[in-house]
């Protein structure tokens, strides 16, 4: 477990650690920090975690897991979340979640070979009036059509 | 001095998506560029929840309601509207009816709004949430101070007994009754907890108040805990909501500027402090015990009731959880009086109610209408009727533990009661209109899905239940059903009805059992006659070639991805059954109607 030992946690959640360590029920806010600092849950920070504020890993482990928001592997630089949400599925998202497949020859949870895109489906992303929608690392696109993903995507 | 003009810029995430950001910009530098810095001022609102026409910017006093803006429309807003007093035709709402109306020149008269009644979404549109001056302008926080410095918490609690306001999280519990309880528990630390998980796929009526107007709910849960005497209170939020996040975190901080939060609130004795904890996606988390295992950093399993939470909720103290629209309703009571509220809405259900409403229909948005209000005057009035003509089949209320309305119900008012008689529920306020192209069965089917999914698999009724049923209508959308099937889902149903633990395992089958009694026919069709008559299951489809329409051009053989037409220019095409996918492609591409999808 050398690897874990010399392991440096990066200043933004050592910061935040310091700052929430003696907040009861902290953890899941530590763990969103670690996920916006690392952009997933590597399996060393979830170790060194477990030391620093002294819980069992199990239970780390058993947080992470429960919650769909925290990811176990690595992620691509740009993350697509596709909404399917009710109003999004009757409006056809599940047509883009097609042409992005078609378009980037990767399905859903996975990660195009150059780590440029991961593609995931969210619930809801609360803008079902634009339906069907889709984000990028946050923007926000609405009432989306298969002929402009490729413009889209090429932004990034 | 006051300004000649305001101009309301919608900073929802809606419009947002749809550049109202660049729009302000745009509006900051034309008004920069035409020196009118005393004249104007600009200011981002919440929501005006006509989502469909974003992005959307209003001028005071003219009251002119620009929509679909572009940025490249700024200058001339700014040119013709507040320079020359103008408004700009081409650019405002402008109805695509039949009723010969010109583009609308005063908001009042917009169909979408004349049937809406705002308490909720009172500042939703109008102030700029970053602004605590704004908020306290529209008499924000005196309800605070009329609690704290005329009021025993006693009274407070009366009042909103009185006002028969009940959970909007779905339950439909009457709030006074809960703090009541809350009150008289014995302990020297109590919490306050907000609601704002709002799980329902296809609901944003929570999203839109946080991010619209963010003081009302700070200002409530203080009054809550000066009623039940809790010095702390929570938020959970979803953290796909950054928006709203960012809002409610720039609120708090002024809030505790203002002496609004902290200590010794306004001078007086009660202190009362307010913290963020984000969800991190688990539809579960929403049930009220599960959210209080996740704000206390476990897993989001929900624990049996009672006790409730009124009584034993976080780390085992009394805690109120109330719902975000519950929430915005409190300041409102208190200030205009529970006899006021307690005139708005039907007999058992006081008030208005906030719809997401979506789906197949024209003016999708936000809406919120008085408890009572007409499914029909939802859809047809304010939300101008199904989208392309179409026909309606039916809309959904209370998302995955909901049901469905048939057209049969248009007229029937809506309430907790009503809905619940009708086999659905109010729910969170998630409204989907569904018309002649969706499947009922594939719809159930999806709401399935979802529960599966998100049941967190403590109890074996929801864990095995569910995936029983959802198998079962895979069965009868691939064309494997079984008329006994039916009897199946609503035996399994039931039983999950009566032996979950939470909510969830509780009212999953809630869908199927609504759908079933409403639309009978639709199932029998697709397991006898192997028949989806919205052509969703695409299992149950079959292409054929019309030969009368057929020019022989080849496009539908190039077309198909496995080969499975054969034919050539001469002789003509046919689709080879057994090697066809159904993936529907040469039903796109002929461009003579000469394939047929049965
Ligand atoms: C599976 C499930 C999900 C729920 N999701 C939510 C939710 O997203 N938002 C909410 O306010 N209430 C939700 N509820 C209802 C809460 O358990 C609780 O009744 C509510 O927060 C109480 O507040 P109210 O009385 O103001 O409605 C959910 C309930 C269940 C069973
Ligand atoms: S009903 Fe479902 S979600 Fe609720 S406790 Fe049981 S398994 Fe979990
Ligand atoms: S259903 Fe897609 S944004 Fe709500």
């Amino acid at each position: 477990m050398e690897t874990i030992k010399n392991l440096e946690l990066t200043p933004g959640l050592l910061d935040y650690i310091a700052q929430w360590k003696d907040k009861p029920g902290n953890l899941i806010m530590i763990l969103h920090k670690a996920q916006e600092e690392y952009g997933f849950i590597p399996r060393n920070v979830a170790f060194k975690l477990a030391e620093v504020l002294d819980v069992p890993l199990a239970k780390i482990y058993g947080v992470i897991t429960f919650y769909h928001y925290f990811k176990l592997e690595k992620r691509g630089k740009n993350i697509i979340a596709v909404c399917m949400g009710t109003a999004c599925y009757l409006k056809g998202g599940e047509d883009i979640i097609k042409e992005l497949e078609t378009i980037l020859g990767v399905g859903l949870n996975d990660m195009t070979p150059d780590g440029k895109f991961s593609v995931e489906a969210v619930r809801c992303l609360g803008c079902c009036g634009l339906a069907p929608v889709m984000s990028i690392n946050g923007t926000v696109y609405g009432k989306l059509l298969k002929s402009q993903l490729p413009e889209i995507l090429s932004k990034y | 001095m006051p300004y000649k003009h305001y101009i309301l810029i919608c900073s929802g995430t809606a419009c947002e998506s749809s550049r109202s950001r660049e729009i302000h910009d745009h509006f900051m530098k034309e008004i920069k560029d035409h020196q009118l810095e005393n004249d104007v001022q600009v200011v981002k609102t919440g929501c005006f929840g006509f989502c469909e026409q974003g992005p959307i910017v209003k001028v005071l006093p003219d009251n002119a309601f620009y929509v679909r803006l572009k940025p490249e429309d700024v200058r001339e807003i700014i040119e013709e509207n507040i320079i020359k007093g103008r408004m700009v035709k081409r650019l405002l709402y402008n109805p695509k009816d039949d009723k010969g109306r010109h583009p609308m020149t005063d908001v009042a008269n917009i169909d979408f709004y004349q049937k809406q009644f705002r308490i909720v979404l009172r500042n939703c549109g109008v102030i700029d949430p970053e602004k605590i001056d704004e908020y306290i302008a529209r008499d924000g926080y005196k309800a605070l101070e009329k609690v704290l410095f005329e009021m025993t918490p006693d009274q407070v609690i009366e009042e909103v007994t009185k006002s028969g306001l009940r959970g909007r999280g779905g339950a439909g519990f009457p709030t006074g009754m809960k703090w009541s309880f809350t009150k008289k528990a014995p302990s020297d630390i109590k919490y306050i907890v907000c609601n704002a998980d709002e799980g329902d796929p296809g609901a944003y009526m929570d999203r839109s108040t946080l991010e619209g107007d963010p003081h009302s709910i700070l200002e409530a849960m203080t009054i809550a805990g000066y009623a039940v005497n809790a010095n702390k209170g929570f938020i959970y939020i979803r953290a796909e909501y950054p928006l709203a996040i960012e809002r409610l975190n720039i609120a708090i901080a002024q809030a505790r500027d203002y002496g609004l939060l902290g200590e010794n609130l306004l001078g007086s004795s009660f202190s009362f402090d307010i913290e963020i904890r984000l969800g991190a996606g688990a539809f579960v988390c929403g049930e009220e015990t599960a959210l209080l295992a996740s704000l206390e950093g476990e897993r989001g399993m929900p624990r049996p009731r009672p006790p409730f939470p009124a009584v034993k909720g976080l780390w085992g103290k009394p805690t109120v959880i109330n719902n975000v629209e519950t929430w915005a309703n409190i300041p409102v009571i208190i200030l205009r009086g529970a006899a006021w509220f307690a005139k708005i809405g039907t007999e058992k259900s006081k008030g208005t109610k906030v719809f997401a409403l979506t789906g197949k229909i024209n003016n999708s948005g936000l809406i919120e209408v008085p408890m009572g209000t007409t499914l029909r005057e939802i859809i047809f009035d304010i939300g101008g009727g199904i989208k392309d003509g179409k026909q309606f089949k039916a809309a959904q209320t209370g998302g995955p533990s909901g049901g469905v309305i048939p057209a049969q119900f248009l007229d029937t008012p809506i309430d907790y009661d009503n809905l619940i008689a009708i086999g659905s529920m109010m729910g969170s306020g998630g409204m989907i209109v569904m018309d002649e192209d969706d499947c009922i069965v594939d719809i159930t089917k999806f709401y399935l899905q979802f529960s599966v999914d998100e049941s967190c698999g403590k109890c074996a009724p929801c864990r095995i239940g569910g995936y029983q049923l959802l198998h079962l209508l895979e069965k009868i959308t691939n064309g494997n059903g079984s008329m006994d099937h039916l009897d199946k889902l609503s035996r399994i149903s039931q039983a999950m009805q009566k032996a979950s633990l939470c909510g969830l395992g509780q009212t999953a089958s809630n869908p199927v059992l609504s759908t079933m009694k409403y639309f009978t026919e639709e199932y029998t069709e697709h397991i006898q006659n192997h028949k989806c008559r919205a052509h969703k299951c695409s299992h149950l489809l079959k292409f054929d070639i019309l030969i009368e329409k057929c020019i022989k051009c080849g496009l539908c053989a190039k077309a198909c991805p496995v080969g499975a037409i054969s034919g050539d220019r001469e002789k003509g095409y046919l689709i080879d059954h057994t090697k066809c996918i159904k993936c529907g492609l040469c039903f796109e591409r002929c461009k003579f109607k000469a394939i047929t999808r049965g």
